[in-house]
């Protein structure tokens, strides 16, 4: 019985090993444009520079490049406009408002862009929807970096990737084309002149080296310039800020998928196990009236009563899973039934108005269980009180003992330590204070708006 | 033994099933046996029985159908006893019961009391008689809840033990046996136990008083 309450127990130390185990596992991307067995285009070049070609990588390139093309031009007039009516017009302050929207103007820029940056790296860029930037308006703050790479984009980028398209599809396809085109008039390339016939077909093949060279020229161009974006509009601390926001996300989720799991378990112990267990003590019962007295009788009694252990065992075992009378009747009763339960007297004192949300009421169940079962364990303590109360949006309860003191969280068995990391993902905290001959503090805190 | 109508409320067809086979096993005549509160309460009302044997947790809801279809019996037909069974113990429970359906004969019993079935058998002749019957679990939770304060302390164990088994609902008689000493020590038993936790001796309802003593 007490091995079971105990494993129970220890439970949340699984999540402590999961939750340690995930950032490494969240750091390390999922290849969400995964076509080719590499993540991005840069990687799929260094790597196997000759399947590369093979792979959807140029395409995506060139894609890239063509785009920024078809982006940078309309940027350059836009801002080209606003800045020169905004210029004009601002000594009549009308100006001021013309040229306060251009950090407005280079975010829905950034939207675009930062989207854009799928084409040839492993992911978006992270950031705020368009929607979202919308509704937000002039409230955002100035973003120079995105001020700097609309500049870049509408002043600079789009005509370089204009020229590298232009030079980098017309050789090849005039080269490609020169059986045919020499026909015509005659061909000079680079100062070499094409004669008709077979220095015609020479050009041809070399039409379809330059063509593998422009793949790599476009997807190197591509690559280098995405890497630009993604320095002015990705910042390192944005990207920290989104890992982290991952990070606790999932550790949220699953906390509540444990939750979820020990409610389902428990369950099915209580609607089957259980049932069976006591209608199996009832078929005893009844078999122990017509047994006659003797050596039957007696195996019949101790079957009953073995089946009545397992019965304790088992709502023990519930217990410490997912406590029923926290369910159907909330902290304040689930504490005094730990109370009574306890080995030394425990003074009880809650005073909250309402019930707690779920995964509060369960983490502060736990944290009382966890701490009384080491006051009875370690302390040596005589008596021990637990106090709860609710100030603020923050829940407040603490359990203390009048014991020897000396308890850390790590030496006070993985339990608590679990709980502090359940507490962490809630938003709340877990404190021991225990100094060399007492008395032990356990706090925690946790925000409780519902 | 005398022959008692029933019904019977419990959602698990085997539980009921074992129920209704020892009540019928013991000469009682169980005239419904329903899985919910609602139909608990449309048949009591219609065959009024002389006992209702009801789980605590039923559809839709599975949290306290029982306690709260108990309540309603009590309030409509006080002279319908009425026999709640649980899965597990919860003080709270009994707390709520005895709030909601005092004044006549009631029962609270773990499920797994009804094995031990001569003992259950007569527990249920006594809430049929109009006494009040509580698990020996949930006294031993509600004497640990209160071992901390003054008057309870100043018992001594006999006092103590006297004390929990009277809380059971036991009559002296009873817990003489139990205990093996004779009635009149009992009775000497029960009256310091009054005077220390300054309970009306006089009191009829002694269960009732120690009880609401022992919940504070």
């Amino acid at each position: 019985m007490q091995s079971a309450y105990r494993g129970m127990i220890t439970g949340p130390g699984a999540t402590l090993w999961v939750a340690r185990a995930l950032p490494r596992r969240g750091l390390s991307r999922p290849n969400l444009r995964d076509m080719s067995g590499t993540s991005d285009a840069w990687a799929a070049l260094r790597d196997r520079p000759w399947r590369f070609l093979a792979t959807s990588w140029p395409w995506r390139s060139l894609a890239y490049l063509v785009t920024t093309v078809l982006v940078g031009l309309p940027t350059l007039v836009v801002l080209f406009c606003t800045l020169f009516i905004g210029g004009l017009t601002v000594v009549v302050v009308v100006g001021v408002v013309v040229l306060s929207s251009v950090p407005v103007l280079t975010g829905l820029i950034g939207v675009l862009e930062r989207r854009r940056l799928g084409l040839v790296q492993h992911r978006t860029a992270p950031g705020l929807t368009l929607r979202e930037r919308l509704r937000a308006g002039r409230r955002l703050p100035v973003s120079w970096p995105e001020i700097g790479y609309a500049l870049l984009l509408g002043g600079a980028l789009w005509f370089i990737d204009l020229a590298v398209l232009l030079f980098a599809l017309s050789v090849p396809l005039v080269l490609l084309l020169a059986p045919w085109l020499s026909t015509f008039e005659q061909m000079q390339v680079f100062g070499w002149v094409v004669d008709p016939g077979r220095e015609a077909w020479l050009a041809s093949a070399i039409g379809l080296l330059a063509l593998v060279a422009a793949a790599y020229l476009v997807t190197v161009t591509a690559v280098a310039q995405a890497a630009l974006a993604r320095l002015l509009l990705d910042p390192r601390e944005a990207q920290l800020a989104a890992t982290v926001a991952d990070l606790r996300r999932s550790r949220v989720d699953l906390v509540d998928a444990f939750e979820t799991e020990r409610r389902r378990i428990e369950r099915d112990l209580h609607d089957g196990v259980q049932q069976r267990l006591v209608a199996l003590t009832m078929t005893l019962g009844r078999a122990e009236l017509d047994v006659a007295e003797g050596p039957g009788l007696k195996a019949v009694q101790d079957a009953h009563r073995q089946a009545e252990e397992a019965l304790e065992d088992l709502r023990s075992t519930i217990r410490g899973i997912h406590p029923r009378v926290l369910v159907d009747h909330g902290l304040t009763a689930a504490v005094h039934e730990l109370a009574d339960r306890a080995d030394v007297p425990v003074a009880v004192d809650i005073h909250l108005d309402e019930r707690l949300p779920p995964a509060v009421e369960q983490a502060a169940y736990f944290v009382v269980s966890e701490a009384l079962t080491n006051v009875a364990r370690h302390s040596g303590a005589r008596r021990a009180g637990v106090h709860a109360w609710a100030r603020d949006d923050t829940f407040v309860l603490t359990v203390e003992d009048d014991g020897i003191g000396g308890a850390a969280v790590s030496e006070r068995g993985s339990g608590l330590a679990g709980l502090g990391v359940r507490l962490e993902a809630l938003g709340g905290e877990l404190r021991v204070t225990s100094p060399p001959g007492g008395p032990t503090e356990v706090r925690m805190e946790c925000p409780c708006a519902a | 033994m005398r022959r008692l109508r029933i019904v019977v409320a419990e959602d698990a067809a085997l539980l009921r099933e074992g129920l209704i086979g020892i009540l019928e096993g013991a000469g009682h005549d169980v005239v419904a046996a329903v899985e919910d509160a609602e139909a608990l309460l449309a048949f009591t009302r219609r065959l009024l029985p002389d006992l209702v044997v009801t789980d605590i947790r039923m559809p839709p809801t599975h949290t306290d159908e029982g306690l709260r279809a108990a309540a309603h019996i009590r309030a409509e037909h006080p002279g319908i006893a009425i026999m709640v069974l649980s899965a597990y113990v919860a003080e709270a429970y009994v707390s709520e019961l005895l709030d909601a359906a005092s004044g006549g004969g009631i029962g609270y019993l773990l499920k797994d009391r009804v094995g031990h079935v001569r003992d259950f058998l007569a527990k249920l002749d006594r809430v049929a008689d109009g006494e009040t019957v509580v698990d020996p679990e949930v006294v031993r939770q509600l004497l640990g809840r209160r071992r901390d304060d003054g008057p309870l302390a100043s018992l001594t164990d006999r006092e103590r033990a006297v004390l929990a088994l009277m809380a059971e609902g036991k009559t002296n008689g009873s817990i003489a046996a139990e205990l093996v000493v004779s009635e009149a020590a009992v009775r000497k038993h029960v009256g310091n136990i009054f005077a220390k936790l300054h309970l009306d001796p006089t009191s009829d309802r002694r269960v009732s008083a120690v009880l609401t003593y022992l919940r504070g």
